[in-house]
């Protein structure tokens, strides 16, 4: 195979491989493409509060149990003085806060942050009992109730066909204030909640329910009640119904905290235990939160990844993550366009620097430490000296002039110019060395034009590098370095004309 | 640079510039595709010693008796003051060199001396110090590539034929011959000029003068990208310019190709008063000012041999010579 099919072989490959696993982090993961986008981010705090009487205390709370279509990127506990544990019973995870004696009025937090995941399905199975047990009313003074339940259940009954219906029937017939089989069962159940009474008048019509606990998210909510929702069995699965409006599915933003079970808190050795809950909504950039929920999956792709290091590191990297794409602008400029550089790679260099420093202090500081080095350099030439020893003492002289621009300009009050430490300075050194020497070869001008040069490659190399989205990309999905190394790939295959050669070779066309 | 306004550097940057597709029909050679279709390809990496190190090719050239300017020493590491000061000492005229300087950079002539000043072509004069420093930044590398450390070289100065002492203006000229697999195909001569600084380097504003391959005469003339008649500083016509002994220069350019066992390659060679053509260097990476010089694009010529068999290939030098003089006259 000649190389140049290869070339073009290996390039399509790693852009291939780039592409997808850029895609397949996009679509699967959730980065974002674009930067600038956020997700909200729910924290919900629950808040338990209780009169401690003097004595042992142990507060349980149920704890939200993973579901589809809210992912729960972290939980905190806040409890001074207790002792925390989390215990699993009967596939339910309770908080349990413990303490040897505490009296007086008590708080204990639990805070969890959630992301609504668009799209996956709400249900999830359940492994619950479907055992009705009929609610007790042979009572003499109960049959008026029982006869309006059952009469209530034999309408809805006929006006249906199989569970589902009939608990949207019932949940109608019990919503509705003229129904008069309705008005006697709140009449009798008069300090019950509307799903207490639906429970009771469901388990009447044999049909397997139990109530879910949850909140609606909204934001800024405080100090809200968790609201109840119903579960009911139609013989294959678990389907939520909405009580008021009686229709399935769980509503919009409704996070379940708890389904079936028993009580949300229990609280041992404290009166007047309560548990209220409050809600905010933070826009988090979209990218945190597909970090936040992918490492609590271990997902291999973001696992063995830049994410996995250190913050510090990671910001380094950040910039590292840079140099490929200013070395793409060098190619590019040298191969397309013949740009003369004083050092090939200098100018990303210098660009990166430009990033540290912003481009107006970094252009400046650098003109000037190259006029000056260059002085200093003439002088030097004179003293033959060795070339080593010639570009260390240049070197000196760099570190010198640095921190003479530092003191002076933050004396001054330009505190823009202390970004000076970001420029290489060995690279500086040398650029001096060969600026001087194209001086006494070639003459002021030719060194003009390959400072000038560098410096509009290093200006163009800034410019592209401090592209938000060329940052957001570079960083955010580092498999596309694979794309650009194909693209590099591809470049070095260009036998095309430069633009510098179409000025070049004008005279030979006329 | 003062008096420049952007719609007067757009309008002079589009007219200054020509279609590639224009470029393309004349067969005109780009640096990318130099680099791609014929460096790389007929440039063996493991050749390269033989030309980008000067010693080394003039230990090649007296191998295969190709005659090169005289070498009095080489120094190898950085040497003592009294060991240049020994060599230089008896010497009248002379040539400093970097072994493995790139682009005629670091060279130092010396024409003549009046007791410690020494006199470079320019009319400048040097002290034996300045000449210290000079070998010491050879040897520390400051004009080789990637600043390795470097050897030093004295050569003789050649005693340059007097027939282009009016086509050059202070400095030396040469001649570059492309040899593309053992033919040569396009040659010029570059003559230093006063706006040259009496160097040699066509874009430093030397005249670049195209050779008609068959005859050795001038057939195409150029300063600073823009055709003259005749040289700028001495006002000599290039049409009267014709090189002697052109067959020989051409078989001296053509055996350097079994010399390096490059395929693509440039020879530089000047004329000795008594001993004609001497090879001063060969470069793996000739440049391409050369197309500029002839008014004509390398492409041809170099697709022209390319499509060749082998044994059109496997002919010796004289075959190459008179194939070479046959095929690419400028009258043709």
């Amino acid at each position: 195979m000649s190389p140049r099919a290869q070339v073009y072989i290996l390039a399509a490959l790693l852009a291939l491989m780039g592409a997808g696993l850029t895609i397949y982090k996009n679509r699967e993961l959730g980065f974002p493409l674009l930067p600038g986008e956020y997700r909200t981010v729910w924290t919900i705090e629950a808040k338990v509060r209780f009169n401690a009487d003097g004595g042992p205390v142990k507060a349980a709370l149920t704890l939200p149990r993973e579901q589809r279509n809210m992912e729960i990127l972290g939980e905190t506990f806040s409890s001074s003085g207790y002792g925390f544990n989390i215990v699993r019973e009967n596939d339910e995870y309770r908080a349990v806060w413990s303490r040897r004696s505490a009296s007086g009025a008590q708080s204990l937090f639990y805070q969890l942050d959630v992301h609504q995941t668009p799209g996956a399905p709400l249900e999830q199975p359940l492994d619950l009992s479907t055992e009705v047990r009929k609610p007790f009313l042979e009572a003499r003074e109960q049959e008026a109730v029982r006869l309006a339940i059952y009469s209530l259940v034999e309408n809805a009954h006929e006006r249906s066909s199989d569970p589902r219906t009939l608990t949207t029937q019932i949940l109608t017939a019990l919503a509705d204030k003229g129904n008069q089989d309705r008005n006697l069962i709140f009449g009798y159940y008069k300090d019950r909640s509307l799903v207490d009474v639906a429970l009771i008048v469901l388990a009447a019509a044999d049909i397997p329910a139990h109530r879910i606990r949850g909140l609606y998210l909204e934001d800024d909510r405080r100090r809200l009640d968790p609201e109840d929702l119903l579960e009911v069995y139609d013989g294959k699965r678990w389907v939520v119904f909405e009580p008021t409006s009686g229709s399935p599915g769980v509503p919009k933003n409704f996070f379940i905290w708890q389904r079936g079970g028993k009580s949300l808190l229990d609280v041992e050795g404290g009166r007047n235990s309560q548990v209220t809950f409050s809600v905010i909504a933070n826009d988090v950039p979209a990218r945190d939160v597909s970090m936040l929920s992918t490492s609590k999956e271990k997902e291999a792709l973001v696992d063995f990844s830049i994410y996995s290091l250190p913050i510090e590191q990671q910001s380094i990297f950040k910039l590292i993550l840079l140099v490929p794409v200013g070395a793409l602008v060098v190619v590019l400029l040298r191969v397309f366009v013949g740009l003369r550089t004083s050092g090939t790679f200098m100018p990303v260099l210098l660009a990166i620097a430009f990033i540290e420093t912003q481009l107006f202090t970094g252009l400046s500081i650098f003109t000037l430490i190259l006029v000056l080095g260059l002085w200093v350099r003439f002088y030097l030439s004179r003293l033959n000296l060795l070339l080593v020893a010639r570009i260390a003492a240049v070197v000196v002289t760099v570190v010198i002039l640095m921190g003479a621009i530092s003191v002076i300009s933050y004396k001054l009050g330009i505190e823009q110019a202390l970004t000076v430490t970001f420029f290489p300075m060995i690279i500086l050194a040398w650029t001096i060395e060969r600026m001087s020497i194209v001086w006494e070869e070639d003459g002021p001008y030719e060194v003009v034009v390959q400072a000038g040069g560098s410096l509009l490659v290093a200006v163009l190399a800034w410019w592209v590098m401090t592209n938000s989205y060329i940052e957001h990309w570079t960083f955010n999905f580092p498999e596309l370095l694979l794309v650009l190394l194909a693209l590099i790939l591809v470049i070095g295959n260009y036998t095309g004309y430069r633009l510098g050669e179409l000025m070049r070779f004008r005279q030979l066309v006329r | 640079m003062l008096g420049f306004s952007m719609k007067h550097m757009l309008t002079k940057l589009r007219g200054g510039m020509v279609s590639p597709l224009a470029l393309h029909r004349l067969g005109i050679l780009g640096m990318n595709a130099r680099n791609i279709n014929y460096i790389a390809r007929y440039n063996d990496r493991d050749k390269y010693p033989i030309v980008d190190d000067k010693l080394n090719t003039k230990r090649a050239a007296k191998r295969y008796g190709i005659p090169t300017p005289e070498l009095i020493a080489a120094f190898e590491t950085q040497p003592s003051r009294s060991r240049v000061m020994k060599i230089i000492e008896p010497l009248w005229q002379f040539v400093i060199k970097p072994a493995r300087g790139s682009g005629g950079k670091g060279i130092l002539v010396i024409v003549g001396r009046d007791g410690d000043r020494y006199k470079k072509p320019s009319g400048a004069e040097v002290t034996a110090e300045d000449i210290l420093r000079h070998v010491s930044n050879i040897t520390s590398g400051l004009y080789s590539l990637g600043g390795k450390p470097d050897r030093v070289m004295v050569e003789a100065l050649v005693d340059f034929d007097p027939i282009f002492d009016n086509y050059s203006f202070e400095g030396v000229p040469d001649i570059r011959v492309i040899v593309f697999r053992g033919f040569p195909v396009m040659a010029m001569l570059r003559c230093s000029t006063h706006d040259s600084d009496g160097k040699a380097n066509l874009h430093q504003g030397a005249v670049g003068v195209g050779l008609d391959l068959a005859t050795g005469k001038s057939c195409h003339a150029v300063q600073r990208g823009l055709r003259i008649n005749k040289h700028p500083d001495t006002e000599m016509p290039f049409d009267k310019l014709e090189v002697p002994g052109w067959r020989d220069l051409l078989r001296l350019a053509s055996s350097c190709y079994e010399m390096t066992g490059l395929g693509y390659l440039g020879c530089d060679i000047v004329l000795d008063r008594k001993r004609g053509p001497l090879l001063l260097e060969a470069n793996a990476r000739p440049g391409l000012a050369i197309q500029v010089a002839n008014g004509v694009g390398l492409c041809t010529r170099l697709r022209h041999i390319e499509k060749m068999d082998l044994e059109q290939l496997e002919k010796n030098v004289e075959d190459r010579v008179n194939y070479s003089v046959r095929e690419f006259a400028a009258a043709k």
